[in-house]
């Protein structure tokens, strides 16, 4: 499960959901893979705004990852210009300026989009109940008692 | 009230849950078509929009666009392993009426022939409720149009399908699945297995000639009958209609008085 998942997760008992606490699910013995992806620098343009940029900052610290900065960069930090010429001119001489995906962009890329949970548990903050994660997949189905 | 309760879910796990886990496979290799509303639906959606998919199967809506993130959602651990293919998209195992996810905090929801799997009234209204918690709610100024839910669910009304159900047919019936075995047999004599197993009740089990019939549950929804239980569920009806042998509805929260 890629970790942008989390910034959309809560316990799922009822209570906990209306608990600031319950927000984010922390990860416990998290196995973590990358799974790359192609990088989209729109598509995190746009997933920007819909972030929880310090709850995500306390995941990536709790998983031991690389920091995040501490707030949310622009949509316009996200790409730079490169200067280069085009693969078709076989001189160089026709250089162009191109619009590439920023260190920043990479980051938060591979840090949302390929950094997967594949197996552990996410514990709610809130009632203590862990979810597990198995071969990829988080299971949120409750036992009986807490339905 | 709590053993009402109880009776659904354990029929539910038997007779919706666990025919899907068995099928899961089969199912999806003859699940690649979405539907044209539903199509529609997501790909209006503005780039960048979040949602959630209750009751994603094997994910063939996460397939239909890429522009959006959604976070699907389904009890049958096979098929979110299918599901959970699609990229940018995400998929994990949760219940519809018991989401993981935080209340009003997507801009959309869709919930595809998923509702009629639900076996009490109350359990329906329930799942939509379910369904429209999960949505922004419009701003007072307006400047936020709020989240969309779109449900989907297949209707009684359906005279021109192989089913032929039609008004006055008994809602609650029990469908067959069935999975092929080696020898290719004629439709009709899959038709008298398909009722001989429809009268017995069985949900599974029945193997002849290598095929095997499972049987699922559903509630056949009456013309009407989803925007009522919309309404019960505090939504509002923004757009309804009738595709292909099922009624879908487009539905907001209720403003907030
Ligand atoms: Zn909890």
């Amino acid at each position: 499960m890629k970790l942008l998942t989390l910034n959309f997760l809560t316990c799922a008992v009822k209570t906990c959901k209306t608990s600031a606490s319950s927000f984010p699910l922390h990860p416990r013995d998290s196995e973590l893979e990358i799974v790359e992806a192609e990088i989209n620098v729109q598509f995190l343009q746009n997933i920007l705004p819909r972030l929880m940029w310090e709850e995500l900052g306390g995941l990536v610290n709790e998983l031991g990852l690389p920091s995040l900065p501490p707030t949310a960069p622009l949509p316009s930090a996200l790409v730079e210009s490169k200067l280069q010429a085009p693969e078709s001119d076989t001189t160089g001489l026709n250089i162009e300026k191109l619009e590439v995906p920023s260190q920043v962009a990479r980051d938060l890329h591979r840090v949302l989009l390929e950094t997967c949970i594949m197996s552990g548990g996410l514990v709610c903050g809130n009632c203590g109940h862990e979810y597990k994660v198995l071969e990829g997949v988080a299971n949120f189905l409750l036992p009986a008692h807490l339905v | 009230m709590a053993d009402d309760k109880n009776r659904g879910e354990a029929y539910e796990s038997q007779h919706v849950h666990a025919v899907y886990e068995e099928i899961a496979s089969h199912f999806s290799s003859t699940r690649y078509k979405p539907w044209p509303i539903v199509e529609r639906f997501l790909e209006e959606l503005p780039d960048g929009s979040v949602g959630a998919d209750v009751g994603c199967g094997n994910g063939k809506y996460l397939a239909v666009n890429s522009k959006v993130f959604i976070v699907g959602s389904d009890r049958s651990t096979n098929l979110v392993k299918i599901a959970k293919s699609h990229s940018p998209h995400s998929a994990i195992v949760a219940d519809n009426l018991s989401l993981p996810h935080p209340p009003k905090s997507f801009e959309f929801a869709i919930s595809i022939a998923v509702i009629h799997h639900l076996s009490t009234p109350e359990r329906r209204i329930e799942a939509v409720q379910a369904v429209l918690e999960l949505l922004r709610p419009s701003s007072s100024s307006g400047s936020d149009h709020g989240g969309r839910a779109l449900i989907y669910v297949w209707a009684l009304e359906q005279k021109e399908s192989r089913r032929g159900w039609d008004e006055g047919h008994e809602q609650d019936v029990m469908v067959p699945w069935v999975m092929k075995g080696k020898k290719d047999k004629g439709d009709k004599q899959r038709r008298k297995e398909e009722r001989r197993a429809s009268e017995q009740g069985e949900k599974k089990g029945i193997e002849q000639s290598g095929d095997k019939t499972f049987l699922r549950y559903y509630h056949l929804y009456r013309k009407g009958e989803l925007e009522r239980d919309i309404d019960a569920a505090g939504g509002r009806v923004v757009e309804s209609g009738y595709e292909k042998d099922n009624w879908w509805a487009i539905a907001v929260p209720k403003a907030e008085s």
